[in-house]
């Protein structure tokens, strides 16, 4: 390859026909306009008329330079010239390809398989052996080279983490190594972390040691902390390169449980500053919404921060006795509760029936016997509600539980209650039994100094002992529980003053507070907190910053909990334990991000300045630009361009260089378009914004409304593109979508739109066209994002389709559904489980209506598609097998718009002997 | 239908006749009779007491006067009698000449009608307008002399149907002119300016007035053209070859000012008028120029 500063040329030899060039100047030059003939009856006034130079026999100058230009153009343009031609990387021996694998490499994660399958593709070429490994994925044994086309099978499989490789990951990886020397490429994610600098040593020891980083700055976020009615979210990023401001958005469930920004900030890095704090000053019913921070446009885990229990602050009733206003404060029976609660939740206060009507989380009885508002205290609990009611001289001197369980108490009471250790008894005053397993307090420390002088006492009863979360030394209950429908009352034995124990006094009493999730602790718990409890992961964030459901995860103890490092055991998420929530995200509190320093000698080769851009297109499109100006030109000179002859060189020429705008609809245009759509039936897909899976989608809707006419009594007319914003769905009974990768969510607007439209009978068929919906979701790009978008959408469960569904006979008899790929299965409305086949029905009775999704990836519009001359647009596999493909991916497409169309019809024919027997009867 | 026999009877050369003017002559003349029709000028009164059909006064009868003419009518309102006077109204002879040379079919836009068209038109309308008048119009060519009445109407039609002549540029005809008659002529008196000279002469000496119309495309105006380019005329015999034909338009324009001048000189002195009417331009205004310059003076 020729190069020339950053163009290289494929055929240079053909640049030697630019030496022709001034010769087809002096060629042109030479030779003037041919003259036009033209008929004018005003000849006879011209005659004796002589010319006043001969200059213009000559060709302008300016048009020979557009001349030569664009024959210069062409024959650049066909010397193939490259936009940053990749030098091909020298060396032999083994290659190993180290990948950092982390949250940071899933920004740019396609980029990097490029890159991998670029480097895999050349050392194939060269024969080197080669090694793949991921530093967060190491495989166990000595590192095995093999030959680059086994390597690249794998390069589907490797995927980022949403963790980062530790100091073992690396010590790992440098055991493994072998002894011989290889070179190694090291796709870095441009982040400092210990344990890199020694294996760059090691690895420069083996050989030559080349990195690539992206150019781009790795931005990540802190925890959310909550601090004097401000949420603060710090943003971190590796490098101190300007830049504009970061955009921290927080994310949430609107009212109707939609997944929406709710606010946003902006934080600017300051010069210098690796660290920045962005800020939301939000009212308490908008932060309590918040599920998630991130960092708009960057699809990572660490630009991702999960809020937990720390930043929700419950609304707690305090409901007191009457208060004895004449008596000491500290002698009041909910001062102690106050003091705990008001740092860490909304406390409100009143009568049952006034605090009721705030609907609050917890509502807590201190010493209070009978409630008047009983009944509606009841339904608030067994709504969800969590009653915690203390004890204390009312409740002891009342009957209240006494010959019956009462309602709103977990027990029954024993009359009087007791007395230990006071001036008048016999006993010491009582300590407190560690926790029992299956107590929501277990793990907690138990100090020493908390003693009880006074309690109520519960009747003992069969149930006794499970209603018990707490008890004392004597193995009397302290703390009973008891579930009422989805909510719960606890009841503390003692008051909530100092009355009868010291234990309001002591900070065992917060904690098991906060264990019971009436307050929320402020901080992330510490380890000591911790002890003892098990964590079960709710949903574990991949690398990419997305939620994913995380059922198979065994429960992980707190103490690991506390622990920052991440890891496969540990992956960041959302972890529960009971009632609380705890939010592990990928960046711990205090961690800060430094960029990755190289030994100096280390070849750093950037991700982006890798594109080989092919400029023939380019060249050849500057030749066309140039030959349409000189032919304007030309026309122009020798006055052959009048009037409407000028309009039309002109409107050509324009045509010709410049593409048709695209999208530019007016309202009236989709007015026209509704009313048509509403008069008959019409196939619509869904615009994803990529033009050519616009287009396919297109066509392919076109050759089926073909086949249809063709062959059925459906007569659609032209399908029509739908934008999810602006048309409305409800005249269409057929969308098709295609999902990719780039396409952006609709609007909560758009999501009650797809909704109505899904409830009121509408079908949407989902493609992700990868030919792989096996893992329904997260195997593919497409797969993962086509979970996200529908995600907020009101879709019935799901299974892959069965072998009596109407769709495999709605029309044609069908039991495979290809489209451009023969994929496996295809996801319908599952069946209700009490469907039963009848006695001789080869069916089984399945349910009404129409399956409101039909969810596959194997390219249907791809398989449908046609051009203007019905020609098919796109092939299918190959030979005649191909085309029997397609036929049978028409015949879907029927049997599909037929179950729109006609619903359960052709499952309701299956009944027909029947009617026919019972009318003869 | 009853007449397809009736037809049949008469001779066939008198059909073969009547469908060729039946083929040629409907556009013109629905072309014609719809451009007169906008015209609504009335008949060629002499505002005089005098044969006619028109109403002129009633005057007191007096010695003389035929008990037949009095108005009974008018008189019974009276004691006198009135006689009921009608104008005078005198028949005039227009010849027509178009120009039928191969330069007046030239047009400079597919869309526009040729100088040819419009020439003819111009005058068929005209022809409409004088023969409802009451006028008699006929050519300068000896064949078609001057008649009134519909039929005429059919004649003058008939010979603007001819095809052109061979001829690059024509002069008028002027032996068949009657004398003290009016004469329109229509061309682009593009050829040489002798020829129409020596016809208006002629005609000047036999008493005859009249119009000089020349039709000009607008491109023949303008000369929009550029270029190296071969200018031939329409039936080939004349060549002008010029490398700039841009640089030619301001010399183009001042020659044919200059023969505009010379008709517009000469047509002075005979008596005549002389306009220039553009194709581009709308013909009705070129027909009531017309009506208007053959009504002047009388």
């Amino acid at each position: 390859m020729f190069v020339l500063g950053p163009i290289g040329f494929t055929v240079p030899w053909l640049l030697w026909g630019l030496v022709a060039l001034p010769v087809l100047w002096l060629l042109l030059r030479a030779i003037p306009p041919a003259p036009i003939r033209r008929r004018f009856p005003g000849v006879a006034l011209l005659l004796g008329l002589k010319d006043d130079e001969q200059q213009t026999d000559r060709t302008p100058w300016w048009l020979l330079l557009i001349r030569m230009l664009a024959v210069a153009a062409i024959i650049a343009g066909f010397a193939g010239p490259v936009l940053n031609p990749e030098q091909t990387e020298a060396g032999d021996g083994p290659l190993l390809i180290l990948v950092d694998g982390s949250w940071a490499d899933a920004r740019d994660w396609p980029r990097r398989t490029q890159r991998i399958a670029a480097a895999l593709s050349e050392a194939g070429r060269a024969g080197r052996p080669v090694a793949l490994v991921a530093l967060t994925d190491i495989p166990p044994g000595e590192l095995v080279f093999a030959a680059a086309d086994t390597v690249a099978r794998g390069l589907p499989g490797l995927q980022p983490r949403a963790w980062e490789p530790g100091v073992e990951d690396m010590k790992a990886l440098t055991s493994a190594l072998p002894e011989e020397g290889f070179d190694t490429l090291w796709l870095s994610d441009g982040i400092a972390r210990d344990g890199r600098a020694e294996l760059t040593d090691v690895l420069a020891a083996r050989g030559q040691v080349k990195a690539v980083e992206s150019l781009r700055d790795v931005r990540a976020l802190g925890a959310a902390t909550y601090e004097g009615g401000q949420v603060g979210v710090d943003v971190l990023r590796a490098r101190d390169v300007a830049a504009g401001p970061t955009e921290v958005v927080a994310r949430g469930l609107d009212p109707a449980g939609i997944e929406r920004e709710l606010a946003r900030s902006a934080a600017e890095f300051a010069s210098g500053e690796t660290s920045v704090t962005a800020a939301f000053d939000l009212p308490p019913e908008l932060r309590n919404r918040i599920t998630r921070f991130e960092i708009a446009g960057e699809a990572t885990a660490g630009a991702v921060a999960l809020a937990d229990d720390a930043l929700k602050r419950r609304k707690v009733a305090l409901v007191a006795g009457t208060v004895d206003r004449e008596g000491l404060q500290l002698l009041a029976p909910d001062h102690y509760l106050r003091q705990a609660l008001v740092p860490t939740a909304e406390v409100i206060e009143g009568t049952v029936g006034d605090v009721l009507l705030s609907n609050p989380d917890v509502v807590i009885l201190a010493d209070i016997a009978k409630v008047t508002e009983e009944g509606a205290l009841v339904d608030w609990v067994e709504a969800g509600g969590l009653l915690v009611r203390f004890a204390g001289p009312r409740l002891a001197a009342s009957d209240v539980g006494r010959d019956a369980s009462d309602p709103l108490l977990p027990v029954r009471l024993r009359a009087g209650g007791r007395s230990v250790g006071g001036a008048m008894s016999w006993g010491e005053p009582k300590t407190l039994q560690p926790f029992a397993e299956g107590s929501p307090f277990r793990g907690l420390a138990l100090p020493t100094d908390v003693t009880v002088t006074a309690q109520v006492l519960a009747q003992p009863g069969p149930d006794l002992a499970e209603a018990t979360i707490a008890e004392l030394s004597d193995g009397t209950p302290l703390v009973t529980r008891r579930s009422i429908g989805e909510g719960q009352v606890v009841l503390f034995h003692v008051t909530a003053n100092a009355e009868w124990s010291n234990l309001p006094l002591s900070g065992l009493f917060v904690q098991m507070l906060e264990r019971l999730a009436v307050s929320s602790r402020p901080v992330r718990p510490a380890e000591a907190e911790l002890e003892g409890t098990t964590w079960v992961a709710e949903r574990v964030l991949d690398a990419f910053g997305n939620l994913q459901e995380a059922s198979d995860l065994p429960g992980i103890p707190g103490e690991r909990l506390a622990e920052p490092a991440l890891g496969p055991d540990l992956p960041p998420g959302l972890y529960a334990s009971g009632d609380r929530l705890i939010a592990v995200n990928v960046i711990a509190t205090g961690r800060k991000l430094a960029a990755a320093e190289w030994p100096s000698g280390t070849v750093i080769e950037g991700l982006s300045a890798l594109r080989e851009t092919l400029l023939k297109g380019w060249f050849l499109a500057v030749a066309l630009t140039l030959l349409m100006i000189d032919l304007v030109a030309s026309l122009a000179l020798s006055g052959r361009l009048r009037g409407a002859q000028a309009g039309i060189a002109m409107v050509l020429a324009t045509a010709i260089l410049l593409p048709l705008p695209e999208g530019a609809r007016a309202q009236s245009d989709a007015d026209t378009r509704l009313i048509e759509a509403t008069g008959s039936v019409v196939l619509a897909h869904v615009t994803t914004g990529d033009a050519r899976v616009d287009e396919v989608a297109q066509a392919g809707l076109l050759g089926l409304s073909e086949v249809l006419f063709a062959r059925t009594s459906v007569e659609p007319i032209l399908p029509m593109s739908v934008d999810l914003e602006a048309d409305d769905l409800s005249v269409f009974t057929f969308l098709y979508w295609p999902v990719t990768t780039t396409q952006s969510a609709p609007s909560p607007e758009a999501y009650r739109k797809l909704n109505r439209y899904l409830r009121s009978g509408g079908m949407i068929l989902f493609d992700t066209r990868d030919a792989d919906v096996a893992g329904f979701g997260a195997a593919s790009p497409e797969g993962r994002r086509l979970q996200a978008l529908a995600a907020p959408l009101d879709i019935p469960p799901l299974e892959p389709i069965p072998s009596d569904h109407v769709l495999t006979r709605a029309f044609y008899l069908l039991q495979d559904f290809p489209g451009r790929h023969a994929g496996r299965s295809v996801w319908v409305e599952a069946a209700p489980p009490d469907a039963e086949r009848a006695e001789g029905m080869p069916f089984r009775n399945l349910n009404d209506g129409v399956t409101p999704v039909v969810i596959g990836g194997n390219d249907w519009a791809g398989a449908w598609a046609v051009d203007d001359n019905a020609r098919p647009l796109l092939p299918v596999g190959s030979g005649l097998g191909g085309e029997r493909q397609r036929e049978i991916a028409y015949r879907f497409g029927v049997n599909l718009i037929m179950h729109v169309l006609t619903g359960n019809y052709k499952s309701d024919q299956v009944h027909v002997p029947a009617l026919l027997e019972r009318l003869g009867q | 239908m009853t007449t397809t026999g009736h037809m049949s009877a008469r001779p066939a050369g008198l059909r073969r006749n009547a469908e060729g003017l039946a083929s040629a002559l409907p556009p013109l003349m629905a072309d014609a009779r719809h451009l007169a029709s906008t015209v609504q000028l009335g008949e060629h009164g002499r505002r005089l007491s005098g044969m006619g059909s028109e109403f002129w006064q009633y005057r007191p009868a007096h010695a003389g006067d035929e008990a037949r003419f009095i108005d009974w009518r008018r008189s019974g309102k009276a004691d006198a009698q009135f006689v009921r006077e009608r104008e005078w109204q005198a028949a005039q002879s227009v010849h027509l000449w178009v120009d039928d040379a191969q330069s007046m079919e030239f047009t400079g836009d597919q869309k526009r009608q040729s100088k040819a068209d419009r020439a003819r038109l111009l005058a068929l309308a005209l022809g409409v307008l004088l023969i409802r008048a009451g006028e008699r119009v006929g050519l300068t060519d000896p064949i078609a002399p001057p008649r009134s009445g519909e039929v005429q109407l059919l004649r003058l039609a008939h010979a603007f149907t001819r095809p052109a002549g061979e001829a690059d540029f024509g002069a008028p005809e002027a032996r068949a002119i009657l004398p003290g008659s009016r004469a329109v002529f229509i061309s682009d008196f593009m050829g040489a300016p002798e020829g129409v000279e020596k016809a208006l002469g002629l005609a000047a000496d036999k008493g005859v007035t009249g119009v000089l119309m020349q039709i000009l495309d607008p491109v023949e105006e303008a000369f929009p053209y550029d270029g190296r380019t071969i200018f031939e005329s329409m039936a080939g015999t004349m060549l002008h070859e010029t490398l700039k034909a841009g640089d030619l338009r301001d010399r183009y324009r001042e020659r044919l000012a200059e023969r505009k001048e010379r008709l517009a000189a000469f047509a002075r002195r005979a008596g005549w008028l002389f306009t220039t009417h553009h194709t581009g331009a709308s013909a009705q205004s070129a027909l009531l120029w017309l009506y208007a310059a053959l009504r002047k003076d009388h």
